[in-house]
């Protein structure tokens, strides 16, 4: 055979600036723009002073940049009695989130590898009852919370509010958990029995491992759920172990005195800041996660 | 010699489905018994439980002399090879063998005579750092059978280990697990679907049907001498040929009915010869053609059908009579559609099955 002309006939089909591209990428610019524009508004707005703010024009930058609405709603704004700002609600949210988080991902983790891999008489109807929870208005359940708690002594502390998060975490965990482990081959289970691993070591040494991905997710889901929460935390605990976001509430809606725009912009930015860096964060690490489990058999 | 394993009166059951009843099973002491039968006859079933990774509802499984019927799997001196490997994939394969022995808390300087000796054997010691993900199917099931090896038991249970393999790499292993039971001279109970497997690896093959052992004996016997017409027809490829029938018992004669009859004489009964309605069952393979159909005891003219030409032989599909024959045939003869050929065949070599039991005559 000949040498032929080996390229390939007809332009190569890349066309930046075709419709079908303007339309796909205009759509998302404005979409884009529709909702950055909000944020944009908080930011240059917690950045200027309320002098300029009553000039009125919300969408221009600030002419002097001051960093001062920022630093009294972390440390100065008032909240009833208290006068130290945002900071305080912070603190509470940690104290809050960390044990609820633990807990709450620990037990449904449990509770999905007993209802996946150790089966029992009724475990199914058990799992249908704890999905049932899921549909359950939170408002039917706050009253009953109420006076459960007391009776455990626990209303108003933070461990109330802890208990709480990782009950209500139950039903969708437990869902993402259980489906999680169903898909484990289950010949692995088998073969650990064989190698001498009881239920714990089953566990830590064979389930756990490989199911990084659904731990990161499992964990997106309480921290954002837990941190953004605000009607558990008014209800079930007392004003000194309020969570940021009822004291960003009480902040912002404040009846008396001058309304400081610019605070209120700092503060709520302040409180969304946790997961924000959590959705940031969390995205190379769950990839990674789906990754480091992708081992077929 | 004790049995390695006994099985007494096993039954299984799930709630009212009843999977395994009565079953007795003997396996003797480094023997190589094969489960066969096809999917969902329990064999799968019985070697998990023979595990225990299945409670037993009834019943009593015996290994080794002790009765381990309530024992964790752990503890019953077995190791397990399954399907799909089940290889832990966190771990490399270095961790996937040692995993059972530090869980039975096995000393150190023994793991690793242990885990040296296996990879010796199994020719994996390259393998040891990696993990399973980075190996092939073939390197994963000799893993597998590894982390059964380095248990240092009695007994090996395989679960259909070759079945996700490609056809070259499972002739492969499958003669490396014959080596390795002519080795290490264990109690093997292989489970399989694939009668090649069961005839070749086998002391003694099982053939289940219904959570049921139809017969248990050495693979000629029930190459040659199947009990039932299931198991007739499923062991044999290309499968057996039956022909519907009446048999004279007297006069050791059978006829169709639709124009074929011939003598069955030299044919080993069980019992005294009957009369009734029957199934006849030839093997294709005990068929023979031309030339060599002269000096055979029962000769009969075919007309080809079909040809199925493979190389080293030619499976011919004809008509005997108004009745279906499959045969092999020497590869290097010529056969074409259409041919009438001279064929014939041993009575001795043929198989009688009562038409209602289907039971052996």
């Amino acid at each position: 055979m000949t040498a032929a002309v080996t390229t390939p006939r007809g332009a190569r089909p890349k066309n930046p600036f075709a419709p079908r591209n303007i339309m796909l990428y205009g759509a998302l610019i404005i979409f884009s723009i529709y909702y950055l524009l909000p944020l944009y508004v908080m930011l240059v707005t917690s950045l200027k002073d309320m002098a300029e703010i009553r000039v009125g024009n919300i969408f221009s930058p600030p002419v002097e940049i001051t960093f001062q609405p920022w630093v009294k709603a972390w440390s100065e704004a008032c909240t009833g009695i208290n006068c130290d700002g945002l900071s305080r609600g912070f603190g509470n949210s940690v104290r809050i989130l960390i044990p609820s988080l633990i807990l709450s991902v620990s037990v449904a983790a449990l509770t999905g590898y007993v209802l996946a891999c150790w089966r029992f008489r009724g475990s199914e109807v058990f799992f249908g009852i704890l999905l049932l929870g899921a549909f359950i208005p939170y408002q039917v359940l706050l009253y009953p919370l109420v006076i459960i708690l007391r009776e455990m002594g626990l209303f108003g502390s933070l461990w109330g509010l802890v208990l709480v998060h990782t009950v209500f975490a139950m039903p969708i965990n437990v869902l993402l958990f259980r489906n999680y482990f169903v898909a484990l081959p289950e010949e692995l289970f088998k073969a650990a029995r064989v190698d001498g691993a009881g239920f714990w070591g089953i566990f830590f040494r064979i389930v756990i491992p490989m199911s990084l991905p659904i731990f990161v997710v499992s964990g997106i889901i309480q921290v954002t759920g837990i941190w953004n929460d605000f009607l558990f935390g008014v209800v079930y605990t007392r004003p000194e172990n309020y969570p940021m976001t009822v004291q960003l509430n009480n902040i912002v809606n404040s009846v008396q005195g001058v309304k400081e725009y610019n605070v209120n912009m700092a503060a709520t930015m302040l409180t969304g800041l946790v997961p924000l860096a959590v959705y940031f964060f969390s995205g190379r690490l769950f990839v990674r996660g789906i990754a480091a489990g992708a081992v077929k058999g | 010699m004790t049995n390695s394993i006994e099985i007494k009166d096993l039954k299984l059951s799930f709630g009212a489905v009843t999977v395994l009843e009565d079953l007795n099973l003997e396996v003797g002491q480094g023997e190589f018994l094969v489960l066969l039968g096809s999917s969902g006859c329990g064999k799968s079933t019985l070697l998990n439980c023979i595990a225990g990774l299945l409670d037993v509802t009834d019943g009593e499984i015996h290994i080794q002399g002790q009765n381990v019927t309530w024992e964790e799997p752990s503890r019953r001196g077995i190791g397990m090879v399954f399907q799909s490997y089940a290889l832990y994939p966190q771990m490399t394969v270095e961790g996937n063998l040692t995993f059972g022995l530090k869980n039975a808390r096995v000393p150190k300087d023994e793991i690793a005579k242990r885990i040296a000796r296996a990879a010796e054997v199994l020719q994996i010691e390259p393998l040891l750092k990696r993990k399973p993900g980075a190996l092939s199917g073939g390197q994963r099931q000799r893993v597998a059978i590894g982390r059964a090896l380095v248990r240092d038991v009695d007994v090996f249970l395989f679960d259909e280990p070759l079945s996700n393999l490609d056809a070259k790499l499972r002739a492969d292993l499958r003669v490396e697990i014959k080596r390795l039971h002519q080795t290490l001279k264990n109690t093997m109970i292989y489970v399989t679907h694939d009668q090649v497997e069961a005839m070749t690896l086998a002391d003694r093959i099982a053939i289940m049907r219904g959570g049921q052992i139809m017969q248990l004996a050495h693979p000629s016997e029930i190459y040659n001498r199947p009990v039932n017409k299931y198991v007739a027809g499923f062991i044999g490829s290309p499968a057996m040929n039956f022909m519907e029938g009446q048999l004279d018992g007297g006069a050791q004669r059978f006829d169709t009915g639709r124009g074929l009859e011939f003598s069955v004489q030299g044919y080993e009964f069980v019992g005294p010869p009957t009369t009734g309605p029957v199934w006849l069952g030839l093997r294709p393979e005990h068929v023979q053609s031309g030339k060599w159909a002269e000096d055979q005891p029962v000769q009969m003219e075919a007309l080809v059908d079909m040809v199925e030409p493979m190389g080293s032989d030619t499976q011919v599909w004809a008509k005997v009579n108004g009745q279906e024959l499959r045969f092999r045939m020497d590869g290097q003869e010529a056969v074409d559609i259409g041919d009438r050929i001279p064929i014939g065949f041993d009575p001795a070599r043929l198989s009688l099955f009562d038409k209602s039991t289907e039971n052996r005559l």
